[in-house]
């Protein structure tokens, strides 16, 4: 078990991270313009670390393949951010939120890691607030928050539907702030394709400059990776197109361990799928389970009929509505967390009751009128109004719907073409977040020394199911307010290293080792495009390593990925040349991490024989269709070592979780 | 969401590379769902190109839900395409007949060359906002607690509204004088209604304004097209309080 020291310091849960940041090792700042760090990836974790590093005086080299650091793809959460301020004096504490977390998490996550996320979230937010975040605020100009899912508190800051974008573009100016005095290179529209390792240590990348094409060496003293989820193995998903896991991949094959990527969060509230040209899924945010209301029609027939077109759900009479969520779980009712919401809305398609005319018949309803009704009437109570009428109620109403959720409300409108002011939005649940990835121990660094990985690419504090509102909070804490102690402790060793030289046979190598790669593609002179692989792909993953999995369908999932690659392989054909900006080739180098990265989640899931969280194995439920968790055999982070082409033979590694603080117990949200 | 289908045809400009000349081509694209975003019509007409061995046509796109701010399409002679208040990865092929004839350019403007065929290079942005887009704190988070400083809501909400914008660079590319000051303005103007961001307002806004001219951008004549083709509806108010911002400060400059 050596390779898996998760290195989490002795003591009390609460005093853990404190004690910790006063025993780790400090650069001091003469020195640390002398000592070169590598960030790739600009979302949230990596434009933190990188302006944090910066800010620091280390020599930093920030890398994304988007044309500005800006659009990255946490510039798209929407909903908002939890931090355990208790300025709604609900009951919260920096306990509540570790506790909802560990247990959102359904028991698959790290006490440590979680403990500490939670008492920093309340930093963050002053942090945002100090750097001109403009939050959204109640008139008495203090800050409001509202409700996600799996929690009874209100602990969610927010901007609108559009928190991501205004956390990200906070982070950025920080960022740019650094890039301007000269702390931060900044490399935009360029890749890392490859992790060098010199000494068994990270000490640079190669990276291809998406514009030109060119080949680049980078060293450093230390590597971030802050790449993102793998949400696109599904090629249908609420993330951006380019989003990718190269970068996590190639860190994977070069030595660091890979955990628990069967753990993939399926959303419950997205637009469903229609057309097969569809290039995405979008996502409604979770914020609006906080005045929407989910069912599907009681009867068949009602269903039958609105799927021909002949009914409309306005004509459903409320007896004749099944508010699904309300019925099964009481307690938390339409803010169960994803994966709860997720499972019961394809239990009711399953069972015939969907609404959607596409050709799975998937969608259910998300319906705002109660809503509508009951803040209209609020309003006009508070003009003076006590005899409202309807039209006046239902114009406030929606006024104040508006106003919480306008943008959503647009998005929505501008997809499908219908108003959600007048008819229920239609939704189905789809591939949204990843909870697993590269393994990092308490430090957040991967099983090679140096690399270091944050955010979403990272596996560490959301277990098998991630909560509403904690990426952002998860993505900012790694990069403010972590990295730049941890990285510094291992740094402090570095001071006497020196330059590191790109002219060495490990930088030969793995420079060898991207161009051929780039030449195998273009040199195939095959017949298919690869998005027409990339969609085989994610068809193979939503059916069988999906919302319900199988010893079947995952072993069936192993053997048609295999056969998929070796024709990618043989077959893909990808035109222009290496010398220009190629899209066709960014996306072929994608693919090919992909497909290898979907067998290793399909076997990380047929290992896994237990359902938990987002990994739902059909064989393990109970009589009412809940998770059935092994905790005996199955209270590990599965850690995957890379040994060669053929994915099946990556040893799995495991690594106990320990549960001091928290009495560990069957997840109810009834 | 009756799908429908038509075929149209396509005017595309097509340009190898920022040193050589570029043309419009026409390609015919037929059986395009009604359901279909303007990019995923794009997809579609790659995969055709694709399939005929031809090179696809590069553009500019990620998150495809109207945020990133990455896609940057002049259709029909208007940026983002016909519709309002949309990017054109939010644009669906519904606002089209069927039989239309489809002009598709990359975005025109001195300070935004082009880099292949709709693709065109956006790093001026990148370099007003390092000019001063920030408030200088650093991010220790040993800042004092999130509500010790009321904002009034007006104000915050102003701000968010301001700050709503995505650096698409449509307004720049509908400006007859190619003028960033509606992007400078939001960003100016996000900070100077927010107490955090009085503090720098003055050096802020001189800076910015300095880097905006050097990156090549020409000057604002009020002729409003910006805020008309703004995907985020960003108000030319905020030109109007960059102005006064502006003017404050050269006259109380050292």
């Amino acid at each position: 078990m050596s390779k898996l020291d998760a290195k989490i310091p002795a003591g009390h849960i609460s005093e853990k991270w404190t004690d910790h940041k006063n025993h780790l090792k400090l650069v001091a700042p003469n020195n640390r313009p002398k000592i070169d760090i590598i960030v790739v990836g600009t979302g949230l974790a990596g434009a933190s670390a990188a302006a944090s590093l910066g800010e620091m005086g280390y020599n930093v080299k920030a890398f994304c393949f988007q044309d500005s650091p800006r659009r990255a793809h946490s510039i798209a959460a929407q909903g908002g951010i939890n931090a355990a301020k208790n300025y709604q004096n609900d009951g919260d504490s920096v306990y509540r939120l570790f506790y909802d977390t560990i247990k959102g998490g359904d028991y698959r996550a790290r006490e440590a890691n979680v403990h500490r996320l939670a008492e920093v979230s309340g930093n963050i937010i002053d942090q945002c607030v100090a750097q001109g975040v403009p939050f959204a605020r109640e008139y008495g100009g203090l800050l409001d928050n509202r409700s996600f899912g799996g929690t009874q508190v209100q602990r969610t800051f927010y901007a609108a539907g559009q928190t991501g974008q205004q956390l990200l573009l906070g982070a950025y100016s920080a960022l740019s702030r650094q890039i301007g005095v000269g702390h931060v290179t900044m490399y935009n529209r360029h890749e890392m394709l490859d992790l060098v390792k010199v000494d068994g240590k990270a000490r640079g990348i190669i990276a291809r400059n998406l514009v030109t094409g060119e080949i680049e060496r980078h060293s450093a003293h230390a590597v971030i990776i802050a790449s993102g989820g793998y949400g696109n193995v599904y090629f249908l998903s609420t993330n951006a197109m380019g989003s990718n896991v190269t970068a996590a991949w190639k860190t994977h094959k070069r030595g660091a361990l890979f955990a628990n990527p069967c753990f993939v969060q399926i959303h419950p509230t997205c637009i469903p799928v229609h057309g097969t040209n569809q290039s995405k899924l979008t996502l409604m945010s979770e914020s609006l389970r906080n005045s929407g209301r989910i069912w599907v029609p009681k009867k068949k027939e009602d269903a039958e009929a609105i799927r021909a077109g002949k009914l409309k759900p306005t004509q459903i009479a409320e007896d004749d509505r099944d508010y699904f969520l309300e019925r099964r779980y009481p307690a938390f009712g339409n803010l169960v967390p994803r994966d709860v919401a997720s499972r019961a809305a394809k239990e009711r398609c399953d069972a015939g009751f969907g609404i959607e005319a596409n050709d799975t018949n998937e969608g259910v309803y998300l319906d705002f009128s109660s809503e509508i009704r009951s803040k209209g009437k609020q309003a006009a109570f508070a003009q003076g109004d006590h005899a409202p009428s309807d039209a006046k109620i239902l114009e406030l109403g929606k006024k104040w719907v508006e106003e919480k959720y306008g943008n959503l409300f647009q998005m929505y409108e501008k997809i499908t073409d219908e108003n959600p002011y007048e008819t229920p939005m239609k939704i189905y649940p789809a591939v949204h977040y990843t909870m697993g990835g590269v393994w990092v121990d308490y430090n957040l660094q991967s099983t090679i020394p140096g690399c270091f990985v944050a955010g979403e690419a990272n596996f560490s504090d959301h277990g098998a199911n991630r909560l509403g509102a904690s990426a952002l909070m998860q993505g900012l804490a790694d990069g403010y307010f972590v990295l730049p102690y941890t990285v510094s402790n291992y740094l402090a060793d570095e001071i006497r290293t020196g330059k590191i030289s790109t002219e060495s046979a490990e930088f030969d190598e793995a420079e060898k080792n991207v161009r051929d790669q780039i030449n195998a593609f273009l040199n195939n002179n095959g017949t298919k495009s690869v998005d027409s692989f990339h969609k085989r792909l994610g068809l193979i993953m939503w059916n069988k390593v999906g919302m319900g999995r199988s010893e079947k369908s995952l072993t069936e999932a192993i053997a048609e990925i295999e056969a998929l690659r070796t024709e990618f392989r043989k077959d893909v054909f990808v035109p222009g040349s290496a010398e220009e900006l190629n899209p066709e080739l960014e996306k072929a180098m994608r693919v090919a991490d992909l497909i290898e990265l979907g067998q290793l989640m399909a076997q990380d899931g047929l290992q896994r024989n237990e359902s938990c969280g987002g990994h739902f194995r059909e064989e393990y439920q109970d009589e009412e269709g809940e998770t059935l968790r092994d905790d005996e055999n199955f209270k590990f982070v599965s850690a995957w070592e890379y040994k060669g082409d053929d994915i099946r033979q990556e040893e799995l590694h495991k690594e106990a979780l320990i549960y001091e603080f928290i009495k560990i117990a069957a997840r109810n949200y009834k | 969401m009756a799908s429908k289908f038509i075929n149209i045809t396509l005017k595309i400009w097509r340009q190898k590379n920022g040193t050589t000349k570029g043309g419009l081509e026409t390609y015919g694209l037929n059986n395009v769902s009604t359901d279909s975003s303007f990019l995923e019509m794009l997809d579609q007409l790659n995969e055709q190109l694709i399939n005929e061995r031809k090179e696809p046509v590069a553009f500019d796109h990620d998150c495809r839900e109207g945020i990133c701010g990455s896609c940057s399409l002049y259709i029909n002679g208007r940026a983002h395409g016909p519709d309002r208040g949309v990017t054109t990865c939010q644009l669906h092929m519904r606002t089209f007949k069927d039989g239309e004839t489809i002009y598709v350019e990359p975005w025109r403007s001195r300070a935004f060359p082009v880099i292949k065929d709709l693709v065109v290079d956006r790093s001026a942005f990148d370099r007003i906002q390092q000019a001063g887009g920030f408030v200088s704190v650093n991010t220790s988070g040993r800042t004092i607690d999130a509500n010790a400083t009321p904002i009034p809501k007006a104000d915050a909400d102003k701000a968010f509204e301001a700050a709503a914008c995505i650096g698409c660079g449509a307004c720049v590319a509908s400006c007859k004088n190619g003028s960033a000051m509606l992007f400078v303005g939001a960003k100016v103007s996000q900070y100077a209604l927010l107490p955090q961001g009085k503090v720098e307002a003055q050096q802020r806004v001189l800076n910015m304004v300095r880097q905006m001219d050097e990156e090549g951008f020409g000057n604002c004549t009020n002729t409003g097209a910006c805020e008309v083709e703004c995907p985020k509806g960003i108000s030319i108010e905020n030109i109007a309080r960059m102005n006064r911002e502006y003017l404050k400060a050269i006259v109380t400059e050292d």
